[in-house]
């Protein structure tokens, strides 16, 4: 019996994995072959889905992209042997993009069947929140402090301390809340560990909740990602029956439980306190601070708030130490970050790395430059909330604080490729008009800034580049850096400010 | 057809309920009927300002009935390096309706979305549930040519 592994993943579903699965079905059932075929998780290689992987005995080889017309040339080239073929990359952990990288928190993924809570202990799973239930929860609390872990979601807070102040909090309730509300164009590493190693973010929750005295927690899923729901729905309810989840989670006499709520496509539902209030079923407008969520969060209560990826990092802080997850990075970025290759890019995919590698290595070295083979002309890090950056600044580290010192954003891990083809003006008008559908209207600077910014950026570019213009630009985007109530009308200016620094001639200003 | 009342009783306890019993009506009806308001209210002990509030806060709640076919092209940034926009003017002319409205003969919604988590192959769309990437204009027609003979 031979087995295959074909991802269920969305970005191998988007380009059609359920048709690759059903003609091989199909074939091999036609010539009497004997196959088992697995829907694991991505890789991430994206570029090359649907990829298709064969067990061996030397271990697994990928073909891709596999399209469905190919199956029937792929089997009799010996694929199920896993012999050679213009699509077969050999053996898939010593292909370069993978082999090169640092998984800690994307270990499994792709290897595994993700809904397997056997494949899940077989590799690891469990360990930590196992090793949790034995510490108390200054313990677990120092562990995640020491291991340097910062809020991946983009705002890079150090996770201990939320913990920390939740912990301490006295209260009748308290409550562990993801933010999935993956809405940064350039980014998938959440939506990946939702549909790819759901186990590990149910784990690292629950090992939120113990360490906090935390008995319920919200998974808040964007509905962009139906799959990813309907993947974290099945994990929530198969952990529960196992044990893992409940009233008395693994047999510690402690009380955990999960649920899942489908968001409705407002972007700034994915900062914390607006989520809240979507959450509590009201319009996701942001709240002030303080009071903090940690003090006072869902319903009042306190609430830790962390991003999946922040979540889905602990299992292996509180499993192999902290001083194991500390040893990556630089400076005060700790551990790795699953960086996110998009947009124009020749080899887009998930790219887990310890901070300090360059934007040069990832986007020439891995990304292999633009997938329309022109040069390329910017690069936006971060998320739509980020700066683009200038190839001046490829070659910095990447760390929470260098990026920073030169106004660049980190985010969560998404790079953006454009090539030389792309207005910025246009792009940095589109910043704006985004801020525009997107903000939640509380604050001033933001709700009508935005719009301003739509129209000054038009005047600028039908006066070619009227220097009173560019002023009343810059200083609106000074007032909304400084005066609005969350990063939607706060980092706006980012990708506004860093397009026009660097890209003057697209508004029609002479160089 | 499940019976609102139905639907709003299985959320009345539900801490924040309103959110997914909107979810739940929207999905036996496919938006959210004006009539079903006050009973939503009175069940959830709202006023039918708030339940009006918040349905229209949400772009993924409506308060109308879709086309046959909700097809959304996604103009995000990572999308836009790789032809996002113009696929959407595309969209726009081959479905005969503009972005965010329904076209003459009730087959097609077309709305924009921002960004479907698949941007390492851009442009990306979704026809109804299902999710499409790397797509282009002649990959556009080839689908949605496919979906309205399913449709028929």
């Amino acid at each position: 019996m031979v087995t295959v592994y074909i991802p269920q993943d969305s970005a191998a579903l988007a380009v059609g994995a359920d048709a690759v699965v059903a003609a091989l079905a199909l074939v091999t059932k036609a010539r009497g072959l004997d196959v088992t075929i697995v829907r694991n998780g991505s890789r991430g290689m994206l570029w090359l889905e649907t990829m298709v992987e064969v067990a061996t005995p030397a271990g697994r080889v990928a073909y891709g992209p596999v399209e469905a017309s190919d199956v029937v040339g792929l089997i009799d080239a010996g694929m199920l042997e896993g012999k050679p073929h213009a699509l077969c990359h050999g053996l898939t952990d010593a292909m370069p993009y993978l082999a090169k990288q640092q998984r800690l928190t994307f270990a499994r993924m792709g290897i595994t069947d993700p809904l397997s809570l056997d494949d899940y202990a077989a590799h690891g799973g469990w360990a930590g929140l196992k090793r949790a239930i034995t510490l108390d929860s200054a313990a677990i609390v120092a562990d995640v402090l020491d291991s340097g872990l910062r809020g991946r979601g983009g705002a890079a807070f150090p996770a201990g301390i939320k913990w920390r102040t939740v912990a301490a909090a006295q209260a009748s309730q308290k409550y562990v809340v993801c933010n999935a509300d993956e809405g940064d164009s350039g980014t998938f590493s959440d939506r990946m560990t939702m549909e790819g190693d759901p186990y590990m973010l149910i784990e690292g929750m629950t090992i939120a909740g113990i360490a906090t005295g935390a008995t319920k927690g919200y998974i808040y899923i964007r509905s962009e990602y139906p799959h990813a729901i309907a993947t974290m729905n099945a994990a929530i309810a198969k952990a529960g029956t196992a044990g893992f989840l409940g009233a008395n989670v693994l047999g510690s006499g402690k009380s955990f439980d999960l649920e899942v709520r489908k968001a409705a496509g407002s972007y700034v539902c994915g900062e914390e306190t607006a989520m809240l209030e979507s959450i509590e079923g009201k319009r996701g407008i942001v709240r002030a601070k303080p009071p903090l969520p940690a003090i006072e969060g869902l319903f009042g209560k306190p609430t830790v708030i962390n991003n999946v990826i922040t979540f889905a990092s602990t299992p292996i802080i509180l499993a192999k130490g902290a001083a194991f997850y500390k040893d990556y990075g630089m400076g005060r970025s700790r551990g790795t970050l699953p960086f996110q290759l998009a947009g124009n890019i020749k080899q887009g995919g998930l790219v887990e790395l310890a901070f300090g590698v360059t934007l040069r290595e990832l986007v020439n070295g891995y990304g292999g430059g633009t997938r329309s083979g022109r040069p390329i002309k910017a690069v936006q890090a971060g998320g739509p909330l980020g700066a683009y950056v200038p190839e001046s600044q490829w070659d910095t580290p990447i760390d929470y604080e260098a990026y920073a010192a030169l106004g660049l954003v980190v985010g969560h891990g998404g790079i953006v490729v454009h090539d030389d083809t792309a207005n910025m003006a246009s792009l940095a008008r589109y910043a704006m008009e985004f801020c525009a559908i997107e903000s939640c209207g509380k604050c001033t600077p933001c709700r009508i800034g935005s719009t301003r910014g739509v129209e000054v950026i038009d005047r600028i570019t039908a006066s070619q580049g009227d220097a009173k213009q560019v002023d009343l630009l810059k200083d609106l985007c000074d007032t909304m850096v400084n005066g609005s109530l969350c990063a939607m009308g706060g980092m706006t200016p980012y990708p506004v400010l860093s397009a026009l620094k660097y890209y003057p001639q697209d508004f029609g200003i002479a160089k | 057809m499940t019976d609102i009342q139905t639907l709003i009783r299985a959320h009345a306890n539900i801490p924040g309920g309103l959110m997914p019993l909107l979810h739940a009506v929207q999905e036996v009806h496919g938006y959210i009927p004006a009539d079903t308001v006050p009973a939503i209210a009175k069940g959830m002990n709202l006023s039918r300002a708030e339940v009006h509030g918040v349905i229209t806060y949400y772009s993924h709640f409506h308060e109308h009935a879709l086309g046959k076919q909700v097809v959304q092209v996604c103009v995000a940034e990572s999308c836009k390096a790789c032809g996002g926009d113009e696929l959407m003017k595309h969209a726009e002319k081959m479905l005969g309706c503009a972005s965010k409205s329904t076209s003459a003969n009730g087959a097609y919604s077309l709305e924009p979305v921002y960004c479907l988590g698949l941007c390492a192959q851009s442009p990306a769309i979704q026809i109804d549930d299902t999710v499409h990437a790397r797509m282009n204009a002649v990959k556009f027609d080839a689908l949605m040519g496919l979906n309205v003979k399913k449709a028929a």
